[in-house]
């Protein structure tokens, strides 16, 4: 402690790239959430078929995914798939168990964009589509005119909090081997554990700047958005 | 129908069509689920040494029962405690000092935006070094600390939500039987707060268990940990973490089951609204 706490934790950042790691985290986020934004999307349609075999398989999967823990999924992509199965998403090591971690976090996060997808159908009221069917609007022009702009804005605030929920998980994407924000903090204080408190205030920041103008963003446009009832 | 919104009643064509596509589509994920199976069973998944290990008491009482033990101990602990630290941080959200507000805002919103991850291992490391907990408790401590601050801090928003959701008459009708702010918030509106929250508590019951599975990272020998170190012993990983998963869902659905319940029971005994989700995070623009 001769040279003074805020030299020791600066001088950390000559050695370690947060900036690298937490670019990791942002990538994992993206294409996590545009998978599962894809699968979540063709799961609220199977959900709110008037199908029963494809609402039936739509909730089982959503049942299933929701009640696992994340880190389970993640250990299962990179212990089960590539380690059991063989299956290889990419020659390069590194590659391989981030898309891994990719689809373990988009196949979790898939369930709660459904959930969230069909909480806003259920925020139409019933009169819409009433309305829409009695001034002639078959199913196609009543869904396209009335009922799913209405359901998309009341799903903003819901989706906004899956991508919030994603961001954060993402960290978890350590339990696969991937080298992102957790995994460097667990390394940056084993490395200085003198000044552990700054470096976990540091990386505290970092998802806190990262999350809350998405909550910000979210929730300004669903009230923007909001539907007035 | 549950979702009539968007479908009207189908008429005698349209039944015979849907007839038509749910066989389809009935073949289709029939299908699916049998191309999965097929490939499994072309890579020997499905031999049966590789599952019956499960059927022996040795996997359940060396392995899966002693892990799930932990797990529950350390969701049970972090209930209580999260329990303890909601109703503080929330009470102090309703504060009527400006000061308290803020700082237990402050808390609550910092609390809910940190990966629970980081949290547990920041504890599980800075603690080690301070050598304040003895070291095989240490993951224990970490993944219970963890989970207090983020749950609490859900906890600690169910219960100021539950307040702003009660009717205004309540605090009114309080205030003019000459009940003081503090106490109509003692004696009147928290009350009818936790009632409300009930529901919405046991599905943040489910976040909780499943959040425990985060201390295998930490080497918190939980069920995860138990189910791998399993896999690893009989060669069949794939199928220890399906058992685990499975062990998991069977948990969490019960809970999700016994939410809903609570909703529709709690709801007479408060004036406010009885929800079985668990809130969900809005950052927080225009406080109080």
């Amino acid at each position: 402690m001769d040279d003074g706490y805020l030299s020791q934790y600066l001088s950390l950042f000559d050695e370690f790239d947060v900036a690298a790691a937490f670019w990791v985290n942002i990538q994992l986020t993206f294409f996590a959430g545009v998978l599962a934004l894809v699968g979540g999307t063709i799961l609220a349609i199977m959900r709110i078929s008037p199908v029963p075999s494809l609402r039936w398989a739509g909730s089982t999967y959503v049942t299933l995914l929701r009640n696992t823990p994340l880190t389970i999924i993640i250990v299962f992509c990179v212990l089960g798939l590539w380690g059991q199965l063989g299956i290889t998403l990419s020659t390069n090591f590194q590659t391989n168990f981030f898309r891994l971690a990719v689809v373990g976090l988009a196949a979790y996060h898939a369930a709660f964009v459904c959930e969230a997808l069909r909480s806003g159908v259920n925020t139409v009221p019933v009169g819409q589509a009433e309305a829409a069917r009695a001034i002639g609007l078959g199913f196609w022009p009543a869904a396209r005119l009335v009922i799913l702009p209405q359901a998309f804005r009341g799903s903003i605030a819901p989706l906004g909090n899956v991508l919030i929920a994603l961001t954060k998980n993402s960290t978890v994407a350590a339990a696969g081997s991937v080298a992102e924000a957790s995994g460097l903090m667990r390394t940056m204080i084993e490395f200085r554990p003198d000044v552990s408190l700054a470096i976990f205030l540091t990386f505290a920041a970092g998802f806190t700047v990262i999350v809350v103008p998405i909550g910000l963003a979210t929730t300004a446009l669903s009230r923007r958005l909001a539907v007035a009832r | 129908m549950s979702d009539s919104v968007l479908f009207d009643a189908p008429g005698p064509r349209a039944r015979r069509r849907m007839r038509w596509v749910n066989a389809v589509a009935a073949v289709a994920v029939a299908g699916i689920g049998a191309v999965v199976l097929v490939r499994l069973g072309a890579k020997g998944q499905l031999e049966s040494q590789l599952w019956t290990p499960f059927l022996t008491g040795d996997a359940w009482t060396n392995f899966l029962l002693p892990g799930l033990r932990y797990t529950l101990r350390a969701a049970g602990i972090s209930i209580v405690t999260a329990g303890i630290f909601g109703i503080v941080f929330g009470l102090g959200r309703l504060s009527a000092s400006r000061a308290v507000r803020t700082v237990s805002g402050a808390v609550v919103e910092f609390f809910r935006a940190v990966p629970v991850l980081l949290m547990m291992i920041f504890f599980y490391l800075g603690l080690g070094h301070l050598h304040l907990v003895d070291p095989t408790d240490l993951p224990l401590v970490a993944v219970v600390l963890g989970l207090t601050l983020y749950n609490g801090s859900v906890f600690a928003e169910l219960v100021r939500s539950g307040v702003h959701g009660l009717p205004r008459g309540q605090r009114e009708a309080a205030l003019a039987v000459g009940l003081r702010r503090s106490q109509s918030l003692r004696i009147v509106e928290v009350p009818q707060a936790l009632i409300a929250m009930l529901p919405a508590l046991a599905s943040q019951l489910v976040v909780i268990l499943k959040d425990t599975a985060l201390g295998y990272i930490i080497t918190y020998p939980d069920l995860l940990d138990a189910a791998r170190r399993l896999g690893s012993a009989n060669g069949n990983i794939l199928q220890a973490l399906l058992v685990a998963a499975g062990i998991f869902i069977v948990i969490n659905y019960a809970l999700t089951r016994f939410a809903g319940l609570l909703a529709g029971r709690v709801g007479r005994r408060t004036a406010g609204r009885a929800r079985a989700e668990a809130p969900t995070l809005v950052v927080a623009t225009r406080d109080s």
